[in-house]
């Protein structure tokens, strides 16, 4: 499962140029572009079409490639104490987005399982016990519904709780808190309460974790009026949304992935946010338009390598705004295109992949030249047995042939 | 022949804990006989709301030394399974329950097959007590079709119906209302049977237990909660997560019993006294203190929450299979040497699972589809174009892709339109759909008559 991660370069395509002329095939054969970072500047938001809102200066910033897996850049690692930034993991990067925050605004405060002196089963909130004490980074009884709803209780009052799930599976326990409280309750209060809680933990289909640990919440939550939810796919991604999920005063709810956490990517040492509603262009293309999100970009990417080895050009967006779907990006995709192809994790039944088919088809539906397709995990529980889980899940094979007969 | 009429004909209440005397001993073979024989439990029972039962434990030779072989059996095949994740045949979650088998056991002397047993994802052992083989066991965990859930489940899905036991549950205290739920079927079914449900102090915290427990109290419900109190929620010491961690307490109207978790023979006697109880007045809460020797499980080392000395103490003092032995030794029932032949038995047998588990093969892949739902009526479902889905068919019998057996299962596939077969590619899954393969040529008669 480890050589999905490796050779792909997920490539974040930020541009200075503002014509958005790329040469798509450097993109993919030579990933490894440094980042120049104007010293001094404080805060950039990246928006996903590649424009960097930028210091009064009018320096513009390179083209900054993230790669996902540090592994294969050995190019560029000879030079790396000359790089700018700073290398980490995945869950590194939550942390260092989550440490900040807590530093910058002392309302911010973590409740969970073992997030405290265990400091968190993924690692996510190692450190911060020591440094910010017991009474912000909370470690709860197993009590999924109940700190969900002292989160949300928290929140009403001002105070911005991270709550974690030790696996979005559990949250299911406390569906009813997040639904009721935590989406409606701005709305039926008429405006008075905000709740800007993040509710945040791993989920999707791991390694032979089992069916009840290998859930898609997303697909359960996604009807809920009044939230919001993204995915994070990259270190540099993961700490910027992280940053902007906190800060918001809409509810969040950030989905990270089990197999994500341990991806290493260069990321800016400066202050930065991803808009929370904007969607990532991967790798600009010319003939579909592959949309997907979290682990399953990588499963994209990789199929991209073997797609663009056969003459295609696929334009790879990752949409990582869940809830509400950035159609502004995804439409000008489809307008370029014409094709779509959604790759997703969720079960095909009522994933995130079936309501964004209804979106793109009620407003985009013009401008298809094809049926969209979308590969989806199956609908069965997940299997423990490896060969079934790797089967349940879309592998790149099936991505390559989805790209091929979507293009005939 | 029996030298224990002396311990026989001794009053149930005076304690018996000196070893009888040699003079009077005569060795007997290793496999024991029934003659009763009476042993105290290490500390006297607490109690809560009602009555704690006698020390004294009746007993005899014959068990003592199943309880031997059952735990060595227990412990050998926990240490196996470690191994075996450490080569990464097993994988994902794994939870192991060695240090914790007196409870197994214990309980599984005190009922019967027909009772029920539902607990939570630290489950290997429960399995095995309610009569699972070591090679569902095996083959379960790394996957194979040989397993108990056929591969599909997990370290986490152990289950034995034809022996009541229910599980096998990832989800912390679900099992629980489940558990109350069994009780209440044999309730309703008069069967004069009891469930137990098994939990642990991290679950005691969730708030489904005090749910259930009410519903369980209000309708007199034979369910029997145990928790089993290994101090150690994942990280998490009791005292950090329970305000008060007397668990047995916690079930206030509902009665509960402290019990040394370690000593099999207590667990034993609690049991007993918990059906007996459960059948006659409703539910109450057993606590048993016990203790893992493994972190919560292979991704924890289970040592940065608790010092090594403290696991390595608790081995020293408390450790439920020395205990046993040292009981059959000073009863002298059995020679050092013949334990140690037992152990040696026992560590073949799990050697040889462990084989046997390691040819069985993967599920196939058709096996993905099976099981979701039950065969029955309506529910099935054709493509929009039936005859779309014969083709689908046919194609995939090139690619023996599924098992075309009398299954039935969901179909997921990729209308190649235009060619007849499926070609090199791979398939690529859209639109899943159910059918039943065995009366699929009649119903698309009726569908095209």
């Amino acid at each position: 499962m480890a050589a999905i991660f490796q050779g792909v370069g997920a490539a974040a395509a930020l541009s200075s140029s503002p014509s958005n002329s790329f040469d798509s095939k450097k993109f993919v054969f030579s990933p490894c572009r440094s980042f120049s970072v104007r010293k001094g500047a404080s805060f950039a938001v990246v928006r996903s079409d590649g424009r960097v809102n930028l210091n009064p200066k009018g320096r513009r910033a390179q083209q900054l490639i993230s790669n996902a897996v540090a592994t294969k850049s050995d190019n560029a690692a000879a030079s790396s104490s000359s790089k700018p930034g700073h290398e980490l993991l995945l869950f590194e990067a939550l942390q260092e987005g989550l440490e900040e925050e807590m530093e910058r605004d002392p309302r911010v405060c973590v409740m969970g399982e073992d997030v405290g002196h265990y400091g968190g089963s993924y690692k996510v909130t190692k450190g911060l016990a020591k440094k910010f004490g017991d009474l912000r980074v909370l470690d709860t009884p197993i009590a999924e519904n109940s700190f969900t709803g002292m989160g949300i209780g928290a929140a009403m009052t001002g105070l911005r709780p991270v709550v974690e799930g030790m696996n979005m599976g559990f949250l299911l326990l406390a569906f009813n808190q997040i639904s009721n409280n935590c989406g409606m309750l701005h709305y039926t209060s008429g405006g008075q309460f905000t709740i800007p809680i993040v509710i945040r933990g791993p989920g999707g289909v791991g390694r032979q974790l089992g069916a009840e640990h290998s859930q898609r919440l997303e697909s359960y939550f996604q009807s809920i009026p009044g939230i919001q939810m993204v995915a994070c796919s990259t270190p540099y991604n993961a700490k910027g949304l992280m940053k902007a999920a906190i800060r918001s005063e809409n509810p969040v709810i950030f989905f990270e992935h089990v197999l994500l956490y341990n991806l290493k990517e260069r990321i800016p040492d400066e202050d930065y946010i991803c808009n929370l509603e904007e969607a990532e262009m991967v790798r600009p293309g010319e003939h579909v338009t592959i949309l997907t999100y979290s682990r399953m970009r990588y499963h994209v990417m990789q199929a991209a390598k073997t797609l663009v080895n056969k003459g295609y050009d696929p334009e790879v967006i990752d949409i990582r705004s869940l809830k509400p779907f950035d159609l502004y990006t995804i439409g000008n995709s489809v307008k370029k295109t014409h094709r779509v192809l959604i790759v997703e994790e969720c079960m095909r039944t009522g994933g995130i992949g079936a309501s964004l088919i209804a979106a793109i088809t009620e407003n985009f539906n013009d401008y298809l030249d094809a049926p969209i397709m979308c590969l989806s995990s199956q609908d069965v529980p997940t299997p423990y047995a490896g060969t079934l889980e790797e089967v349940t899940v879309v592998q790149p094979a099936q991505i390559v042939t989805a790209v091929e007969q979507l293009c005939q | 022949m029996a030298l224990s009429h002396l311990a026989a004909s001794a009053s149930r209440s005076s304690s018996l804990l000196k070893p009888l005397s040699s003079a009077l001993s005569l060795r007997r073979s290793i496999s024991g006989d029934n003659s009763p024989l009476t042993v105290e439990t290490s500390v006297p029972f607490t109690s809560h709301q009602c009555e704690a039962p006698s020390r004294s434990v009746e007993t005899n030779p014959k068990e003592l030394l199943t309880f031997f072989r059952d735990m060595a059996l227990m412990r050998r095949m926990e240490i196996a399974a470690d191994s075996l994740y450490k080569a990464k045949l097993i994988r994902g979650f794994c939870h192991l329950y060695d240090g914790q088998e007196a409870v197994a056991v214990g309980m599984e002397a005190a009922i019967t097959k027909k009772d029920c047993i539902i607990t939570a994802y630290r489950d290997h052992c429960t399995f095995v007590s309610r009569g699972g083989t070591l090679l569902e066991v095996f083959a379960e965990l790394m996957g194979r079709q040989a397993g108990c859930s056929k591969g599909k489940g997990g370290s986490m899905h152990f289950y034995k119906k034809d022996s009541n036991f229910y599980g096998g549950h990832g989800i912390v205290g679900a099992q629980v209302p489940l558990g109350c739920g069994l009780a209440f079927a044999q309730k309703y079914s008069k069967d004069e049977t009891v469930t137990f449900a098994l939990y642990g102090d991290g679950a005691a915290n969730q708030g489904q237990l005090f749910e259930a427990l009410n519903i369980s109290a209000l309708w007199d419900l034979p369910a029997i909660l145990v928790c089993e109190n290994n101090h150690y929620g994942m990280g998490t010491a009791e005292w950090r997560a329970a305000k008060s961690p007397a668990y047995y307490k916690r079930g206030d109207y509902v009665p509960g019993l402290k019990v040394d978790g370690m000593d099999a023979l207590a667990v034993k006697q609690a049991c007993k006294f918990a059906k007996e109880h459960a059948l006659k007045n409703g539910p109450i809460i057993l606590e048993m203190d016990t203790y893992r020797y493994h972190g919560h499980s292979m991704s924890d080392p289970g040592s940065t929450y608790r010092t090594r000395d403290e696991i390595s103490g608790v081995r020293q003092e408390r450790d439920p299979i020395e205990r046993i032995r040292k009981l059959i030794l000073s009863h002298d029932l059995a020679t050092e040497k013949e334990l140690k032949d037992v152990e040696k038995e026992v560590r073949k047998e799990v050697d040889d699972a462990i084989a046997q588990a390691k040819e069985s093969p993967m599920p196939e892949p058709s096996e993905l589809f099976t099981n979701v739902y039950a065969k029955g009526l309506g529910v099935e479902s054709f493509g929009a174009d039936r005859k779309e889905v014969a083709f689908l068919r046919e194609a995939m019998h090139d690619y023996s892709f599924l098992q075309m057996e009398k299954s039935f299962y969901a179909l997921s596939f990729i209308a190649q339109r235009s060619h007849s077969s499926v070609g090199t590619a791979h398939p690529v899954l859209i639109y899943p759909g159910l059918y039943w393969e065995d009366s699929f040529s009649t119903k698309k008669e009726e569908a095209c008559a």
